[in-house]
């Protein structure tokens, strides 16, 4: 097909198939994760013969969706998928709304029945449309071979732009086994699609007015600060002002965990200091960040005294949850900039912020209560250690992607970012099982750096499916399973909301699968570790093997938990660092 | 709680009404009226909606339905600085002896009959809610048998319009796949 399309209006005659992949050709893509079926059967046909794009054959079409998601995630470049009709597209929900909840930029083709067909309930048919109205950023349903390149043009266009999000085209094979035209548009016809990247300059000088008042100010980043590739710029405005950092789950890695002025990650199982440095503030920066119930907990009760300054793209988050004194509407990347240079013609004329007690507040809680754990008495593995050393082996240039739980949370505390990109995970959604196709997806994305998937034990066994992909695509991921034979998460809550009945949470997965031989079944390389003092060698083992995927089954303590921990609904001034130990603040003024 | 009457102008495709419908049902908001019809471009569509919310889930709600790709615009028509119409078909038992008594109230009401039987009329009323409730009240001695009610459509006063047209289309970006390109160099 080559050069096809390339004048505007020429328009080469081709089937609706062709126009497909040739489309998504144009569009930029590089690599596409899916599975074939009947309905999507002739855009496979062309796709065999196309030298731009890669197709990585998945097991299972969500691993298609997570992989996608994970090469979105690495490269800020669009995820494509492709899937059937039927039930290879409702297999790209879970996908879909994860892609939805966390902002990523993806792009979902489907096969759909013939459009003589669709609503007579055919054999694999199924309204993805509908189906993926609510979790999509939006969709399409292409049945003129004509709109296919249009389609696709403006599909990868929303994906990409403003609030970034996961876009569905569902084609009707008969628009792909007609013949048609190719013209690639030159420009796209969407009146009520206008995303607003560029802030308003009267409300940064309004949010720098607010930021010199404060006395108590937060910079509270969320995964927009990512997504925008606006990491150097909040690193300017922080240092300039001096501003305590707090990165949401979705925004670790945007600020460095190393640096003096990090607090680190705020909610649920955030750092004492981070809850505190929301609750006591009385300024909330927000950067591309959305009040996420499990960073607010009780909403009545959060950062009670604080005004707050809330930047996102996307007008529908800004007061969604809290009210904002100053809303900004614009891309997180233009709207730190354009503070920096408010802020600076500030301080030129005199005027800057004084936080010096506040800081001094928040190093003291940030050295009192310090991310810990103990080590089990028995002398068994801690799964927080696993990761720290982890963290220290692979080092900050290695790309981390989690699933769902217990390991996710200490993988965010304990590994160490320190560079944007580098975190992946399941945020808002939080599905298990993402964790090993979205590596797959990171490390076709950036394919010269060391993918670590840290998943669980349950998790695990929802898609390690896709280690058959990586094996036989020369895709060599790492695994670390932090086995805790258990569903971790839940059973922490059994323990400490349930009385300890411990209902359908053990899996027995020190026992059932034998996980080295799974990963050996699968071609990869397993290994196994259960004692702290094996940790630092099975980890280098694992580094020094890149030509097939390795998978390393760390079989940690049962019964570790995760801390600190707000309960579910309750205020985060009731956060403990340990079971029953509440944090004690002295300087009660501040 | 408080009504509110949205004029929504969205693109004239298939499959809108259910994305709007499903917005509102999936955020919790309960539709009291809604009524949608193609507009003076016909690419542009324009629905009514009349909801009944507080100021601030309003707010959420119009900036949800502002994320829908093919919504265009979403005005909020003040009652006082608008007309709002409704339309309603009603059949009212009447034979011999009342049926005088049931014209009387349609002359009343600026109402019209659009079909006779031995036992009954039909009669359409346009009006405002409150009108069409008036006249629902007053024939209901008589014998409602059936009613049908459309959705209210509503517009601005005066000479504006907010349908003026704002589609203009947006260049391809060179580089379509990566997000580098919703930022400045």
């Amino acid at each position: 097909m080559g050069d096809t399309g390339g004048t505007p209006g020429a328009g080469t005659p081709m089937t609706g198939a062709q126009s497909l992949i040739t489309a998504l050709e144009h569009a930029g893509a590089e690599n596409v994760f899916g599975i074939p079926g009947g309905a999507i059967l002739p855009a496979y046909d062309p796709l065999f013969d196309s030298t731009k794009l890669r197709h990585i054959l998945v097991r299972h079409e969500q691993g298609a969706g997570h992989a996608a998601q994970g090469y979105a995630a690495a490269t800020g470049r669009v995820g494509v998928c492709m899937a059937t009709s039927g039930p290879g597209a409702t297999n790209l929900v879970t996908p879909l709304a994860d892609a939805h909840m966390d902002s990523v930029p993806m792009v979902a083709v489907t096969g759909q029945v013939a459009s003589s067909a669709i609503g007579t309930d055919a054999f694999q048919e199924a309204d993805i449309r509908g189906i993926t109205m609510p979790i999509t950023k939006h969709n399409f349903l292409v049945t003129d071979p004509a709109e296919i390149p249009r389609t696709v043009a403006e599909a990868f266009y929303i994906a990409s732009t403003g609030r970034p999000g996961p876009v569905l085209v569902d084609v009707s094979k008969d628009a792909m086994q007609a013949q048609t035209t190719f013209r690639w548009p030159t420009e796209l016809n969407l009146p009520g699609y206008r995303p607003v990247t560029r802030p308003h300059a009267k409300q940064v000088r309004e949010a720098a007015r607010l930021i010199l008042e404060a006395r108590r100010p937060v910079l509270y980043v969320g995964g927009g600060v990512i997504r925008a590739g606006a990491a150097q710029e909040l690193r300017v405005l922080a240092e300039s002002t001096g501003i305590p950092v707090l990165t949401t789950l979705m925004a670790r890695g945007a600020f460095p965990d190393s640096h003096p002025q990090h607090l680190g990650m705020p909610g649920m199982h955030g750092t004492v200091a981070a809850v505190a440095g929301l609750q006591r503030s009385d300024l909330i920066i927000s950067l591309g960040a959305r009040f996420d119930d499990r960073v607010t907990g009780n909403l009545d009760s959060f950062a009670p005294n604080a005004k707050v300054i809330h930047a996102d793209i996307d007008p529908a988050e800004i007061g969604k949850n809290r009210h904002a004194d100053v809303p900004i509407v614009g891309d997180c990347r233009e709207v730190i900039a354009d503070l920096v240079v408010a802020l600076q013609a500030e301080a030129e004329q005199g005027r800057q912020g004084d936080y010096e007690a506040w800081v001094e507040f928040l190093a003291g809680v940030k050295k009192k209560y310090p991310l810990g754990y103990d080590k089990p008495a028995d002398g068994s593995l801690a799964p927080q250690y696993v990761l720290e050393r982890l963290g220290k082996i692979a080092g900050p240039d290695s790309i981390y992607v989690a699933g769902v739980g217990q390991h996710q949370m200490w993988a965010t505390h304990f590994i160490g970012y320190e560079k944007p990109g580098t975190w992946i995970n399941s945020g808002g959604l939080g599905t298990m099982g993402f964790s090993v196709p979205a590596a797959m997806g990171a490390k076709v994305g950036r394919p010269d750096t060391t993918v670590w998937s840290i998943d669980g034990d349950g998790c695990f066994q929802m898609t390690n499916q896709e280690l058959a992909t990586c094996a036989i695509e020369g895709i060599p991921i790492k695994v670390a399973i932090i086995n805790n034979e258990s569903l971790g998460m839940v059973r922490q809550w059994q323990t400490l909301f349930y009385n300890e009945r411990y209902s359908n949470t053990d899996l027995q997965s020190k026992r059932i699968p034998d996980f080295v031989k799974l990963a050996d079944a699968y071609g990869c390389v397993g290994l196994a570790c259960e004692s702290p003092d094996d940790v630092d060698a099975t980890i280098n083992k694992a580094m020094e093997i890149n030509d097939v995927p390795v998978v390393v089954d760390f079989r940690v303590h049962r019964d570790a938990m995760v801390w600190p921990m707000v309960a579910a609904g309750t205020s985060n001034d009731d956060i403990k660092f340990a079971r029953d130990m509440a944090p004690v603040f002295e300087e009660d003024d501040i | 709680m408080s009504r509110h009457t949205l004029s929504v102008l969205v693109e004239n495709k298939p499959g809108v009404l259910a994305r709007v419908a499903g917005l509102f049902s999936r955020r919790g908001f309960n539709i009291d009226s809604l009524a949608v019809g193609p507009t003076e471009h016909p690419e542009v569509s324009r629905m009514t909606i009349v909801v009944n919310v507080e100021e601030s889930p309003l707010e959420q709600v119009t900036k949800q339905l502002n994320k829908l790709v093919e919504v265009i615009k979403i005005v909020e028509l003040d009652a006082e600085q608008s007309v709002a119409r409704e339309l309603l078909m009603v059949k009212v038992k009447a034979d011999v002896d009342t049926r005088g008594q049931v014209l009387e109230i349609v002359q009343l009401f600026k109402a019209k009959v659009v079909d006779v039987a031995t036992d009954a009329i039909t009669v359409q009323v346009t009006g405002n809610q409150g009108k069409l409730e008036d006249f629902l009240r007053v024939v209901e001695p008589f014998g409602v048998r059936e009613l049908v009610q459309s959705g209210m459509v509503a517009i601005g006063r005066g000479g504006r319009s907010i349908t003026d047209r704002t589609l203009k289309p947006v260049p391809v970006p060179a580089d379509l796949g990566s997000t580098a390109q919703s930022r400045p160099a």
